[in-house]
């Protein structure tokens, strides 16, 4: 048992150099005000207990913590985050009153539970060893386990896991009313509705060499705005600048010399 | 001796040389892969492409990274600035670790050591190319986050989605190669293929299914959809110059040139010769596989510069669906056929049933196939629904026209 607690060289170097920076980080998730940073941090701490496992003798496990972890969970949750923006943050304001306190009681005492609990826990008989458990190779080691004395929780939490999937994506899904015109309908009808105007793609918004937003709509050789340069969500938000002061009548085009 | 006994009495100056040396090989054939990549492309468009900086215009690529050193170094205001300055950062280191496990050449001698020029030798080398490949995505996705602009974050958003879904493809089609060589360390890999024969024989449809998906992984035409430039500007990396681009440039090529290691070590024998010329493998004292390690990596970046001088970028509805509905599930039933395979060489060893099963299978993808084509037919044959065909005024076509109208516009000819 002693043996096991010993930990010398290099191992040594590596947890008092990585510890302290995966606590760092895991305070720091808790601590700083955006959602992205928090993500960050968090996959920084995964990533150094994938290290530790691999110290540890546990190759497939700190690998498969890697890919599985933060290769595809915490990536689809900064998937989401990104979303949101770049300086939108967490409001820290209290909306209802005296819930902090209790927040951190709560979970203050149910820290401690943990630790007491998992500070008496025993594994009831006595460790062999990593050298024994990996005798025949880590991932063999592991194969061997999860497809003979396991296989029968190993398929439950697989059928678990596609289960939720599937759900996710009946929840999720939506049926059209109407078909998607394809591609190819979507030209045809271009060519043979009423107007010509079209065809060959809308105008592009902006006036050539004064103003070239999305939001200024394309001025026609007659002086008038073009309505169908600019989106038609923008004009239902009302964001729509007027393009006639752009107009070459109407720019100031007196040159004042700079002295 | 087994790669992991060879290298496991190296000593610590060896191992650091060993990582130089593999940091130097990439920058190296970065830099130089750029110039090939520019005058095949150039050749395949009838230009000469790169040909003024050093003889063939070989040093072009290191002129225009000095020069890309020395631009101005912008952050954007709206950027944020601790993630913007990490992103490329993450993007270039997780493209190098992803070398360590290569086993570049067989044994050889090394200063002295006997060794093989692999830095590393870990049972689950394969799975830690595609762990560094799933670390390297965040730094796309960062930089597309951080640089709090809208084509970058677009871009971020559509490269992440890209590689994570052809990540799994990726992943699926190694399954196969796992199977038959029982081993996930790339050296058992590379032995285990010089047993039998090479997995992109073997397993050919595991070879396309990685091939194809390596080109989707590594944002390159025609997958580059990520810096589709007439729709993103340039996608990600939109906001990034001097040496944050750089760095987003080195990390693009690296990846290239690490994905073509891999599809060599995984499926054309790695650092082996060619089947018949064996005897070369013991060459400048075993130095010779090194050359054929990169022959067979050079292959593989000609046939991405082919793809780009030869293809169009996909649509990127069409682009996912095809990774999801066509890769994936064709990759799903591929290692049901191959473990079965497995199974039954292991098990009964006996010719008939092999052949019994393989032919079944082959009859089932005919029979899909035609189903296929029967069903593309018909929906080929709906005629859409139109309003009446307009009457443009068009001139003949050359068919039609049965005079030709030649008069003398008054000698301008003189």
């Amino acid at each position: 048992m002693q043996s096991l607690l010993t930990i010398q060289g290099p191992e040594t170097a590596l947890f008092w150099f990585l510890a302290p920076l995966a606590v760092l980080a895991a305070i720091g998730m808790l601590l700083v005000k955006k959602a992205v940073h928090s993500a960050l941090l968090l996959a920084w701490v995964m990533i150094t207990l994938a290290i530790f496992y691999i110290a540890q003798d546990a190759l497939f496990l700190g690998i498969v913590q890697v890919v599985v972890y933060t290769g595809a969970v915490m990536m689809l949750f900064l998937f989401i985050l990104m979303l949101v923006g770049v300086d939108s943050s967490d409001s820290l304001t209290e909306t209802i009153t005296g819930l902090r306190p209790i927040a951190i009681t709560a979970a203050v005492g149910f820290g401690g539970l943990m630790v007491s609990l998992l500070g008496h826990a025993t594994l009831g008989r006595e460790p062999i060893g990593l050298d024994i458990a990996n005798q025949s190779g880590n991932v063999q080691g592991l194969a061997e386990l999860l497809f003979s004395k396991y296989v029968w929780p190993f398929e439950v939490v697989s059928a678990l896991l596609i289960t939720a999937a599937l759900g996710a994506m009946v929840l999720a899904h939506h049926q059209r009313t109407n078909p998607r015109p394809t591609q190819r309908e979507q030209a045809v009808n271009r060519f043979r509705s009423g107007s010509l105007a079209g065809a060959a793609g809308l105008p592009g918004p902006g006036v050539f060499a004064r103003h070239n937003a999305v939001d200024v709509p394309a001025l026609l050789p007659d002086g008038t705005p073009a309505p169908s340069s600019i989106s038609a969500t923008l004009k239902a938000r009302g964001d729509v600048i007027d393009s006639s002061q752009f107009q070459l009548d109407n720019v100031d085009t007196t040159v004042v010399e700079e002295k | 001796m087994k790669n992991a006994q060879l290298l496991l009495d190296d000593p610590g100056w060896i191992i650091t040389l060993k990582a130089v040396i593999v940091f130097a090989v990439c920058v190296v054939l970065t830099i130089m892969s750029v110039w090939g990549e520019r005058r095949l492309v150039a050749r395949m468009q009838m230009r000469v492409g790169p040909n003024r900086v050093g003889k063939f215009g070989l040093i072009q690529a290191l002129a225009d990274g000095v020069k890309l050193a020395l631009k101005e170094d912008l952050i954007p205001a709206a950027a944020d600035k601790v993630v913007f300055v990490i992103a490329p950062i993450i993007s270039a280191t997780t493209a190098f670790m992803a070398f360590a496990v290569m086993p570049l050449t067989g044994p050889v001698t090394f200063f002295g050591e006997k060794t093989v020029m692999q830095l590393t030798d870990i049972p689950v080398g394969v799975l830690y190319v595609l762990a560094t490949a799933s670390v390297g995505v965040y730094g796309i996705v960062l930089a597309g986050w951080s640089s709090g602009s809208t084509y970058p974050l677009l871009g971020g958003l559509r490269s992440s989605a890209q590689v994570i879904s052809y990540e799994i493809a990726m992943g699926l089609s190694l399954v196969s190669v796992f199977i038959y060589s029982g081993s996930m360390s790339t050296s058992s890999i590379v032995q285990a293929q010089q047993e039998t024969w090479w997995y992109g024989l073997v397993l050919f449809p595991s070879f396309v299914i990685y091939a194809i998906s390596m080109v989707g992984e590594t944002n390159r035409a025609p997958f580059d959809l990520a810096e589709a430039e007439g729709e993103l500007v340039g996608g990600f990396h939109t906001e990034y110059s001097s040496l944050k681009f750089a760095l987003f440039f080195l990390a693009e090529y690296v990846n290239i040139i690490a994905v073509s290691a891999l599809a060599t070590t995984l499926f054309l024998g790695g650092y082996h010769a060619f089947p018949g010329l064996g005897f070369t493998e013991q060459w400048l004292g075993g130095w010779f596989t090194l050359i054929w390690f990169f022959i067979k990596v050079l292959f593989f970046f000609f046939i991405f510069v082919w793809l780009r001088g030869t293809l169009p970028r996909l649509r990127y509805d069409q682009f996912m669906q095809f990774g999801w509905k066509v890769l994936i599930p064709v990759s799903l039933l591929w290692i049901l056929v191959v473990a079965t395979l497995r199974v039954i060489s292991t098990t009964s060893q006996s010719r008939p049933v092999t052949f019994g099963f393989a032919g079944v299978v082959v009859l089932i993808v005919l029979g899909i196939s035609t189903a296929f084509d029967n069903s593309k037919k018909k929906r080929d044959s709906v005629v859409h629904p139109t309003a009446a065909e307009p009457n443009f005024a068009v001139p003949s076509l050359p068919s039609e026209i049965t005079t030709i109208n030649v008069s003398n516009q008054g000698g301008d000819r003189g």
